[in-house]
């Protein structure tokens, strides 16, 4: 054996573990909720009976499910632009500011991020209450603006729980940009100073396409984690219902509920693999589209 | 060498003295979700019941609430689960039909004994196909429950509370108070249908407006009728009309009400703990309020079944266990350490007296239990219904009649 082969021989034989664990915890569920997905499989029955794709026709004759996959749809394509643009700002904004300014602005945006997921949502959701409770409110009501519903209002809830959203994500793509930002090397920006190139140019000319494979890295995370929103709209709405009138339902409660609450697992196999593919599409395509303009 | 020999023989003795005690010792494992109360009781009754009972060892397993009915369903069919196992009557239905729990022994738990230990609506609510499936410890019902204090800020008298739904409505907007803007910032009375407002509505407000909201085997949903409609319009217009009080106000209905934030509520009886351990909340009980000199109430309970599979001596010892944990004694440690009302009407004569648990007890001599078949979903509807016309300003009747078309397809899904 060569010292080459030998090396790689070390690397895959390293590379087996995760490989065993990743299969065995990521791969052998799937299949296996592949093909409970065409049975009835409930936690309640004791004998499995194979249904064919009715347990598909059954969830797309869901309006509420249609309704969360919707819910879904506009977590997704309202919250992966905001995280990306205000998170993209505030690195820009953030990289002119030196010294130990940096790293307190830094722990301020980064502090949502590390925030139990839970405790952010409860403690937004009682900012979010109707008066006489909600902190929001009562800002509203003192400088003269009528009192908002926000989680009690099927057309307010989804955009609050959405704000949440992007502001616990700011954090991490902030610093995900900043890391970017700083990896662009100073001689070029310098060069193109020396040439008379504007603050303008340089940021359209040099930041925004070197920065191109974070903020592809970033939006495919942030699609994937808006997509499969749960935490957040588990939390704030009320009894934990995706409502109200499934107003704020995602995805991934519809199938927490067929699966924990009415114990239907075989519908909630084909929900997940519905959602399953759904984001596998996406992330297909969003790589795809990036990955042209990653030529230079 | 001889020692050595000397010590082996003496560890094989043991062992085999250890297996014969072991044999003769039978251990049964009960389920209950986590409630202090009720699982530190349940620790002294188990030591109470394993004196008397040699040779038979009780295992209490608990689990929170929210995940209970999870942990069971994947635990029984797997045989991994309890021996004896404590459940809301409202899901028998479910568990009756898959199998999960067996019909309790016919000559301890025949329906003579129920019809004469239980109030009616156990009895009903636990036999499926002419046998039984569970037995109580306690039962519960509703009640009016109303913050005396704040009847006093608003110049009411806090020994009167209303005694008809027009007395109701009338108090409810004297209680209410709103800020500047008109937002509602104390409710007079808290509409939560979440809690026990839906049935509140199903068993109680349907029937006192003359509708009759299932048929008696429960297959039937016949709320909505005119008068069904009427009732559901009451409940609908405390909400958008008079503005006393709406769905989640301060979170929801038991936290105003703790909080002195809403001065009345429609309660169960296993809120009296709860309410007495709050500093500063003086509150009283009422019986629900009538509608045209109609009373009508919900009941509910949870019960003890054995589970599917148990048999032998784990089921003898299963079989006394029940016995024990329903007895006359158990039931009234379960009053005072629970604050649930016994199931066995008789044990009440006591507590004719209290002024809070009098109340409860003589809602249910007038009461109803749902016959479920998915008590989550159900409920939903009706959480939904009330969406429907609060927040969208949807018609009351069409929305009701959409509900019960709702209910009716869940109920028919269940039976086909």
């Amino acid at each position: 054996m060569t010292l080459a082969a030998r090396r790689t021989a070390t690397a895959y034989a390293f590379l087996a573990l995760p490989l065993v664990f990743f299969i065995s915890v990521r791969f052998g569920p799937m299949l296996y909720m592949m093909a409970m997905s065409l049975t009835d499989w409930g936690l309640l029955r004791k004998v499995l009976r194979f249904v064919g794709f009715s347990n598909y026709a059954t969830i797309f004759a869901d309006p509420v499910f249609l309704k969360s996959l919707s819910n879904t749809a506009t977590y997704a394509i309202f919250g992966t632009p905001a995280v990306i643009v205000i998170s993209l700002c505030l690195a820009l904004l953030l990289d002119n500011v030196h010294g130990k300014g940096r790293s307190l602005f830094r722990l301020i945006y980064v502090l949502p991020y590390i925030t139990p997921l839970v405790a952010v949502a409860w403690v937004w959701r009682w900012m979010f209450e109707t008066p006489p409770l909600g902190i929001v409110n009562a800002l509203l009501v003192g400088i003269g603006l009528p009192a908002r519903e926000f989680l009690n209002s099927p057309t307010q809830a989804l955009p609050s729980i959405l704000t949440v959203n992007v502001w616990v994500d700011l954090g991490y793509c902030t610093t995900v940009f900043l890391a970017g930002i700083q990896t662009i090397p100073r001689g070029i920006i310098e060069a193109a100073r020396i040439d008379g190139a504007s603050a303008r140019q340089i940021l359209r000319r040099i930041v925004l396409p070197l920065l191109l494979p974070v903020t592809l890295f970033l939006t495919v995370i942030e699609g994937i984690q808006f997509l499969r929103i749960f935490t957040q709209v588990y939390n704030m709405s009320y009894q934990a219902s995706g409502g109200p009138l499934n107003s704020t339902k995602s995805a991934a409660l519809y199938i927490y509920q067929k699966a924990f609450t009415d114990f239907n697992m075989g519908v909630a196999a084909s929900a997940s693999l519905v959602l399953f593919v759904i984001i596998l599409g996406v992330t297909l395509i969003q790589v795809r589209l990036f990955d042209r303009k990653l030529e230079y | 060498m001889k020692r050595a020999r000397a010590r082996v023989f003496l560890l094989i003795a043991m062992l085999i003295g250890a297996g014969a005690a072991h044999a003769q010792e039978v251990t049964i494992t009960y389920w209950q979700y986590f409630y202090e109360s009720k699982v530190n009781l349940m620790n002294d009754l188990i030591e109470k019941f394993q004196a008397e009972n040699p040779g038979i060892k009780v295992d209490q397993v608990t689990f929170p609430y929210e995940s209970y009915q999870q942990k069971v369903a994947a635990a029984v069919p797997a045989g991994e689960g309890p021996d004896v196992v404590n459940l809301f009557y409202g899901w028998l239905p479910l568990w009756v039909k898959s199998g999960y729990i067996q019909p309790l022994p016919a000559p301890d738990f025949s329906s003579d004994y129920f019809h004469k230990n239980f109030y009616p609506f156990v009895a009903e609510a636990v036999s499926f196909g002419g046998k039984n499936y569970a037995v109580p410890t306690a039962v519960r019902t509703l009640a009016l429950l109303y913050n005396k204090k704040l009847f006093r800020d608003a110049g009411l008298d806090p020994n009167a509370p209303p005694k008809t739904l027009d007395e109701l409505a009338a108090y409810a907007k004297r209680l209410s108070k709103y800020d500047a803007q008109g937002n509602l910032v104390q409710a007079g009375l808290l509409m939560q249908p979440s809690g026990q407002g839906h049935v509140w509505l199903r068993e109680g407000l349907f029937r006192q407006f003359g509708a009759i909201p299932y048929s008696p085997d429960g297959r039937k949903v016949t709320y909505d009728s005119p008068a069904g409609i009427q009732a559901f319009q009451w409940y609908m217009d405390r909400i958008t009309k008079d503005k006393v009080g709406y769905p989640n106000f301060s979170t929801d209905d038991v936290t105003a009400f703790r909080a002195q934030k809403g001065a009345m509520n429609v309660d169960g009886s296993f809120r009296i703990a709860t309410l007495n351990a709050v500093k500063d909340l003086e509150w009283g009980a009422a019986e629900l309020p009538t509608y045209k000199g109609i009373k009508s109430n919900f009941a509910s309970f949870w019960a003890n079944a054995i589970v599917s599979g148990v048999s032998g001596k784990k089921l003898e010892a299963s079989v006394k266990f029940l016995k024990f944990i329903t007895s006359a004694s158990v039931q009234i440690q379960w009053l005072e350490k629970v604050g649930e009302l016994p199931a066995t009407p008789s044990l009440s004569e006591k507590f004719k007296n209290d002024p809070v648990i009098s109340v409860f007890l003589k809602g249910l001599s007038y009461a109803h239990a749902t016959s479920y078949v998915d008590e989550a979903a159900q409920r939903q509807i009706f959480m939904d219904a009330v969406d429907e016309v609060n927040l969208k300003k949807a018609d009351p009747a069409a929305v009701l009649k959409a509900a019960a078309e709702k209910e009716q397809k869940l109920i028919d899904d269940f039976w086909k």
